[in-house]
């Protein structure tokens, strides 16, 4: 009955009219880096007013003038930036060139990361690296049919899953390889379904990491709606940290174009669900950049949906670890959904089936690697002293030995049978698979006979 | 006559250039459809000269593609929309058979919706999930739409075009497996009119009827072959259209061997072959020798890649299927 209680007696209405136009989180109205909710009554008005006038407006007849605040038109007139800036809204803690940069809000989020801790943000960051590597190599060699790389992806993967409690709950994409790797996950995991061994092939429940999801943008519903069981189970805003309780939902810029996930964000916020977006913006979805998806800063949609939204440089591994960590925080003690806008690059191949020649030119690429999310942490640690280069040079050793293990696993995994294609299908007898179990294992047994 | 060597794919691409040229209200519309030209580069080069607002890459949503494209049908156009993957045609479905299949019954005909979906679909290609499916019945079973499915070049190329030709919605599908199977065939005669919605007797035989369609005739073919080394004579019929089902064909030629399978790669479960099945024992009652058999997929979701092989009809299946029909 505590659901009912829950979806009947809540008030929704109410509170959260309350939140809104008081600006009380400290995250809404104060956050300069989150565009603010001055009331519901501006945002519509804004919404109305603003879109249609983009552009020259001479002609048509003179558009009815309406109270706006010029802050939120000069907004949604500020162009797109251009590729490679994120703009004044994004957050950064650590420069390209891996300088310290200090932020009021996020500062506090990093400023109790000892150097061991650092120093393994690295390590993650370099064997998730190498992780991609040999994936790529596997596939060249034919040992698996298809790899996604995360190349560049790095410290947004790392930071964000970094930020996550063992409790907390993951819906990855397809690409989360290093996700996966900071919950725990075998590497192997991510091999298999790219090897064809399997479908999924992990329990979601292991490390609260779910099956990759490749329907794009599905999973956005489905984080939702655990979210929203959260909820009713009574897991947030309890003040108990071992109880309260995140969801985080990865998804790409072109995911942002989905159905599903312009669904999820209305569900999300009707329900209150602390659920974080986060949405790698990795400025392309196969050969379509992000404008063809957006024409604000993604981060930006979150408003029209009445949640905050915030962008953070995807490549800084301590900025998307303090916004992630607090944006979860957030969602644990009620103040979801939210949405993280990281901002980074693709650099390979949209897949080792991809040829990004035929639409995008390498001086991009180019200019993305001097934003490497490596190279900047390794920096900021060799400037601050916290890792000399024989800590960097074990760390390599440790990805040989890590990749070296990886390929072994990989190139040994088992395909199952043929006939166990029937197994696990319903979690109850059916008569359908025994049939057609039966009949292959006769269909196969007869070319034995005939042998 | 201009015999040309040219690949599935590219009969595909040729018949989409030669369909725009000669009607400009010919639209095509999907993701990654532009410079890159599809990922299986169907639509290579017809951006670059047709210009993108008849090329257009959409926005990633397919239930946009196919919604917006209703829109534009309704506005004079043609669209011809790209599905990516099979798998992915799932977010668009409501679209299609709520809205696209319904509109014009629903506007007692005053209304068309000249629309092509084209789907890439079936597997044998090493694929992850979603990339590898068979969905044609959920189309088939819904009225208001046509389903049809190429498995050569030549027919490739002619096809689409009276796929764009047609004033009612049709769902195109692509077996992307042969993509890349090459035939010499003349293409200026598959610009001419021709009648989409027949099945084509590929080979003639007198002891059992084969009928598939898409990716497996190829296989049927050499079956077929295979059996008459063996001694065994088989008709292969090349369904083409889904539906219309083109089953006076199948019926005639039933009647002539008293033996059907009826081969896809979709589960059998209420597939294709099972309604197949129904009509033709309807038609055929007293002239069958055998019940009618069924070689298709299981039924269960697409398997891993690396048991792919376990699940698709191949050459071996096919003839155990044929020797069970010779059986009675
Ligand atoms: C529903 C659906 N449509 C199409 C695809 C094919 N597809 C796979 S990845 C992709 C692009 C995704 O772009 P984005 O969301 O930006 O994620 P990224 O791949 O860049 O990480 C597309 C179109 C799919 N997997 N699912
Ligand atoms: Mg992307």
């Amino acid at each position: 009955m505590a659901r009912t209680a829950y979806l009947l007696g809540r008030g929704a209405g109410a509170s959260r009219i309350v939140r809104f136009s008081g600006g009380s989180g400290k995250f809404r109205a104060e956050d300069p880096h989150v565009p603010a909710v001055t009331s519901a009554g501006a945002c519509d008005t804004a919404v109305d007013r603003v879109i249609p006038a983009r552009g020259p407006t001479q002609a048509g007849p003179p558009a009815k003038e309406r109270p706006v605040s010029d802050k939120v038109v000069a907004e949604l007139h500020e162009p797109t930036p251009s590729v490679g800036d994120g703009g004044p809204d994004m957050i950064q803690l650590l420069t390209p060139e891996g300088q310290r940069v200090s932020h009021p809000d996020y500062d506090k989020y990093v400023a109790d990361l000892t150097a061991d801790e650092l120093r393994s943000f690295y390590r993650d960051l370099v064997l998730i690296r190498r992780l991609d590597a040999e994936g790529y190599a596997l596939q060249r060699q034919g040992e698996l049919g298809l790899w996604p790389s995360l190349l560049g992806q790095e410290a947004a993967q790392v930071g964000s899953g970094r930020a996550l409690k063992p409790h907390d709950f993951v819906f990855p994409t397809y690409r989360e390889h290093g996700v996966g790797f900071v919950r725990g996950m075998d590497p192997q995991s991510s091999l298999q379904l790219f090897r064809g061994v399997s479908q999924g092939g992990w329990d979601p429940a292991e490390h609260n990491f779910h099956l990759y999801t490749i329907v794009i943008g599905a999973q956005a519903l489905h984080a939702t709606g655990y979210a929203m069981g959260v909820r009713m189970d009574g897991n947030v805003g309890t003040g108990d940290p071992d109880r309260d309780t995140a969801v985080i939902c990865y998804f790409g810029d072109g995911a942002s174009s989905q159905g599903d996930v312009n669904e999820a964000f209305v569900y999300a916020a009707s329900f209150d669900a602390p659920v974080v977006f986060f949405c790698q913006n990795n400025q392309w979805a196969i050969s379509e950049p992000v404008e063809k998806q957006t024409r604000i800063p993604l981060f930006q949609r979150a408003r029209g949906f009445g949640f905050p939204g915030v962008r953070v440089d995807g490549n800084d591994i301590l900025a998307t670890y303090a916004v992630t960590q607090h944006c979860l925080d957030e969602a644990r003690n009620g103040n979801g959904p939210l949405l993280i806008e990281a901002y980074t690059y693709r650099m390979g191949a949209h897949t080792t089936a991809d040829d990004p020649t035929k639409y995008r030119v390498s001086a991009e690429v180019e200019e993305w690697k001097f934003r490497d999310p490596i190279l900047r942490l390794k920096s900021y640690l060799a400037h601050e002293g916290m890792a000399d280069e024989s800590y960097f040079t074990a760390v390599d050793e440790e990805a040989d030995r890590f990749a070296a293990e990886l390929r072994e696993g990989c190139v040994t995994m088992k395909t199952m049978p043929g006939e166990t294609m029937w197994d696990h299908i319903y979690a109850e007898e059916h008569p359908v698979m025994e049939a057609e179990r039966a009949a292959y294992l006769a269909y196969k047994a007869s070319f034995e006979e005939a042998n | 006559m201009a015999l040309e060597k040219v690949t599935l794919g590219k009969s595909i691409t040729n018949g989409l250039r030669k369909a725009m040229e000669a009607d400009p209200k010919v639209v095509l519309i999907g993701e990654d459809i532009g410079k890159l030209g599809g990922v299986f580069r169907i639509t290579e080069g017809l951006q670059k000269d047709f210009g993108e607002e008849r090329v257009i890459d959409s926005p990633l949503a397919e239930s946009g593609i196919v919604g917006t494209a209703v829109g534009m049908a309704l506005r004079g156009y043609r669209p011809v929309c790209e599905i990516q993957f099979d798998g992915f045609v799932y977010p668009a479905f409501d679209q299609i058979v709520s809205q696209v299949a319904k509109m014009r019954a629903r506007s007692l005909g005053a209304i068309k919706i000249p629309m092509v979906i084209r789907i890439p679909f079936g597997g044998g290609i090493g694929s992850p999930e979603h990339h590898s499916e068979s969905p044609e019945a959920y189309f088939a079973h819904t009225a208001g739409l046509r389903v049809v499915a190429c498995s050569n070049p030549e027919d490739a190329h002619w096809m689409i075009r009276q796929a764009v030709a047609c004033d009612d919605p049709v769902i195109f599908f692509e077996p992307k497996r042969r993509y890349h199977d090459r035939a010499e065939y003349d293409t200026a005669a598959a610009s001419a009119p021709r009648g989409l919605f027949e099945a084509n007797v590929i080979r003639h035989g007198s002891d059992v009827t084969l009928v598939g369609y898409g990716p497996v005739v190829k296989t049927m073919v050499e079956s077929a072959a295979a059996a008459e080394a063996e001694g065994t004579s088989i008709e292969v019929i090349d369904l083409r259209s889904l539906s219309p089902l083109p089953i006076d064909t199948i019926v005639a030629s039933v009647r002539k061997t008293g033996r059907l399978v009826v081969v896809h790669e979709a589960s059998s479960f209420l597939g294709m072959a099972s309604e197949i099945s129904a009509q033709v024992t309807e038609q055929c009652f007293y002239e069958l020798e055998a019940p009618v058999i069924r070689v298709n997929g299981a039924n269960i979701p697409y398997p891993p890649s690396r048991m792919e092989e376990e699940f698709l009809p191949d050459l071996d299946r096919i003839l155990d299927g044929v020797d069970r029909a010779l059986a009675y």
